[in-house]
């Protein structure tokens, strides 16, 4: 077996285990989603006919509620998801600067990842961090009073740092 | 000799964690550990006043003293220079450079009306034994001992609106629910709070979780439900983590499940997470969601009351609402009533945040003006330049200019300017703002948070981009700006739901009080 048919085989026995786990709870499907993204990083294309097949759905259906939602994800994301908050409280503290900031540095644009896939940069509006705006989350982990310089430090400390505070 | 221990409170909450409390609590727990003080320390929410945060208190004989900000660079001195010795009134000033006071005694905290946040901040968010020593299960306790219209009657009665935005009567919504006769009914609690400048559900979950789970339980009783669910925003990470701390502690201990607080009563609590769409806020769309399906809004009527999750009667009520339950049963419907102004009765917590220099959560009491909240409390902006526009109730909200700061805090007053109060997000922009630039954001917000549904929403969003482009690059400005207000009305008159029909609010306002901005480009 090559490396990418055991690849599938661990994603579907992933995936098996999750259904087995939750696919009784009423609405099953998006705690299946987000157990499966938790655990795979991203909901494969490969595992949608299987998620559809347990609760019972078409695979569009499945492929709609994902496609339907931002953060689920149907490619993997780089190895750090640095969301930068657009919205209005955010806008009135500097935000604009720090998203232009983080594109032109990247140089990459929002939903895009590094080439080095160090860095998938997202939008996000609103964390809940309006008193310190502005925000970025990367992980569990919420910035406040984000600005050019602190947007690098941060970098530089992702780059040092081998995985997401979750 | 023993010597009492002191207890000294750091918060754990998003925006302190995000300032640094964790590192200062770390701190302290090694400083605790190593030279064995006689500290306790303990993790309690935050009492909102976000511009002090890392806000440390000490238990002291005038009741919790505080020091702030208390920033992970100034930890070392801070630690140094032994704050909690001395603490005793009477004995020396104080004169630590962070030292505050008592911490009841600062005007931003003093002058507020905090009913349904009356815990926040003070207790242990995980402690029950904190959570009934500050009035916590009495609210429980007494909807025990009354029929369910006994209970929906003090909702009812206390005027309690809607705090996720609608304002829609609280008790109005819990008596169609009661009056079904399904047998099974669903408590939904919306938790998906993504209005910018908003965060006062996240605070209650992050710094009260009981409050919510008792008024949940409640409404279980009420009505004759007896599962509920809370519909998580995924950005909530640290909400999150504490909720299902708080749901397992509340079903250890018997408050949820099969005999509520040993009544014999039932009640189920389930935490689901949402995903990312803004949508998801609106009920129906969330209802959806909670099903398991695409976030796309349902048409009304039937109203959830009828026929909500999975086909069944259902209360949905905001965070803040349920959450503000447990004291109107506690204290009784009048006490609550007694605040107020007109048809808003009660407090409600403001959020004030964007460009604020005392950002943070005030609760007070319907009828004070935005002037108040903006330079009273809020102490004008951070930037220290004049404050240009404000815009109240989150991205569907109207931005205010000068001349409307002195409008009462009530819902209707803000109605009869076009305005909402919605969940009381308060968003200040300073002089550098370019208000054609809020429009064109907040069609563009729409456009790519709108479910598809209906065209006015999902077309019009686009268009409103586009058209908002054209009047700024010069483009028939005239014109233009008539095809935007059309645009506008037709989307107000023809959405679904608040998403299309609201987004048009903030577009018409700032084209209405800052028309200049929109023109500015032609006229250099």
């Amino acid at each position: 077996m090559n490396e990418a048919a055991s690849n599938l085989s661990d994603s579907l026995q992933t995936v098996n285990d999750i259904a087995s786990r939750l696919a009784d709870k009423p609405g099953a499907l998006l705690p299946i989603l987000h157990a499966t993204q938790a655990a795979l990083g991203f909901i494969p294309a490969e595992v949608v006919p299987r998620i559809a097949e347990l609760l019972n759905l078409s695979r569009a259906e499945v492929h709609g509620v994902i496609s339907f939602y931002h953060f689920f994800r149907s490619s993997p994301s780089g190895k750090h998801v640095v969301q930068i908050c657009r919205a209005e409280s955010c806008r009135a503290t500097g935000g604009l600067v720090l998203e232009r900031h983080a594109r032109e540095s990247l140089k990459i644009e929002f939903n895009q990842t590094t080439p080095d896939g160090q860095i998938t940069l997202t939008p996000v509006f609103c964390l809940g961090n309006c008193a310190c705006s502005p925000s970025v989350r990367v992980g569990d982990a919420i910035y406040s009073h984000m600005d050019p310089e602190k947007f690098d430090q941060l970098l530089d400390q992702l780059a040092k740092s081998p995985v997401d505070v979750k | 000799m023993t010597t009492a221990v002191t207890k000294i409170f750091v918060p754990r909450d998003t925006t302190a964690c995000s300032l640094g409390a964790d590192r200062v609590a770390a701190a302290f727990k090694r400083l605790i550990e190593e030279r064995e003080l006689p500290l306790e320390l303990v993790r309690n929410g935050s009492r909102g006043l976000y511009w002090l945060e890392p806000l440390v208190e000490f238990e002291s004989d005038r009741g919790r003293v505080a020091f702030g900000p208390v920033a992970p660079e100034q930890l070392d001195d801070f630690l140094a220079a032994r704050p909690w010795e001395n603490l005793s009134e009477g004995t020396h000033e104080i004169s630590h450079p962070l030292y505050l006071g008592p911490t009841e005694e600062i005007p931003f905290l003093k002058h507020q009306q905090r009913l349904s946040f009356c815990r926040v901040g003070i207790t242990d968010p995980l402690s029950l034994a904190d959570y009934r020593s500050h009035g916590g299960l009495a609210g429980l306790e007494k909807a025990l001992g009354m029929s369910r219209q006994q209970i929906v009657d003090a909702v009812k009665q206390s005027g309690l609106r809607g705090r996720g935005g609608a304002a829609f009567p609280t008790g109005i919504k819990w008596q169609t629910v009661l009056d079904t006769d399904a047998q099974t009914k669903y408590i939904v609690c919306n938790a998906d709070e993504g209005d910018s400048g908003t965060y006062s559900d996240r605070m209650m979950m992050e710094s009260d979780p009981f409050c919510l789970i008792e008024g949940m339980i409640i409404a279980g009783l009420a009505v004759g439900a007896d599962m509920g669910y809370i519909y998580l925003r995924e950005e909530y990470p640290l909400a999150r983590e504490v909720l299902v701390s708080a749901i397992d502690v509340a079903y250890e201990t018997g408050i949820l499940g099969s005999s509520v607080n040993g009544s014999g009563r039932h009640f189920d609590l389930e935490l689901r997470l949402a995903a990312g769409a803004y949508i998801c806020g609106e009920e129906t769309s969330l209802l959806e969601s909670l099903e398991g399906k695409r976030g796309e809004v349902r048409p009304k009527p039937p109203l959830p009351a009828i026929e909500g999750l999975f086909g069944e009667p259902t209360v949905v009520n905001n965070v803040i609402t349920l959450a503000s339950v447990p004291v109107i049963l506690a204290d009784g419907a009048e006490q609550y009533q007694s605040y107020g102004a007109g048809r808003s009765r009660g407090t409600l917590p403001f959020q004030l945040a964007g460009n604020i220099k005392q950002a943070g959560l005030v609760e007070i009491a319907f009828g004070a003006t935005l002037n108040g909240l903006l330079h009273d409390f809020g102490g004008g902006t951070r930037s220290g330049r004049p404050m240009k526009a404000v815009q109240v109730g989150g991205p569907l909200g109207a931005y205010l200019p000068r001349e409307q700061w002195d409008t009462p805090l009530d819902y209707e007053a803000f109605a009869a300017i076009e305005a909402m109060l919605g969940h009381g997000g308060v968003v200040a922009f300073d002089d550098t703002v370019d208000m054609s630039q809020q429009a064109r954001f907040a069609m563009e917000f729409c456009a790519i948070e709108s479910c598809g549904k209906c065209t006015p929403c999902r077309i019009g969003s686009v268009r409103g981009v586009e058209v908002i482009d054209r009047i700024v690059a010069g483009d028939r400005p005239h014109e233009n700006i008539t095809l935007l207000e059309e645009l506008c009305d037709t989307m107000i008159a023809g959405s679904l739901c608040a998403m299309g029909g609201m987004t048009p609010f903030p577009v018409k306002s700032a084209l209405r009080h800052f028309a200049a901005d929109f023109t500015a480009a032609q006229s250099r």
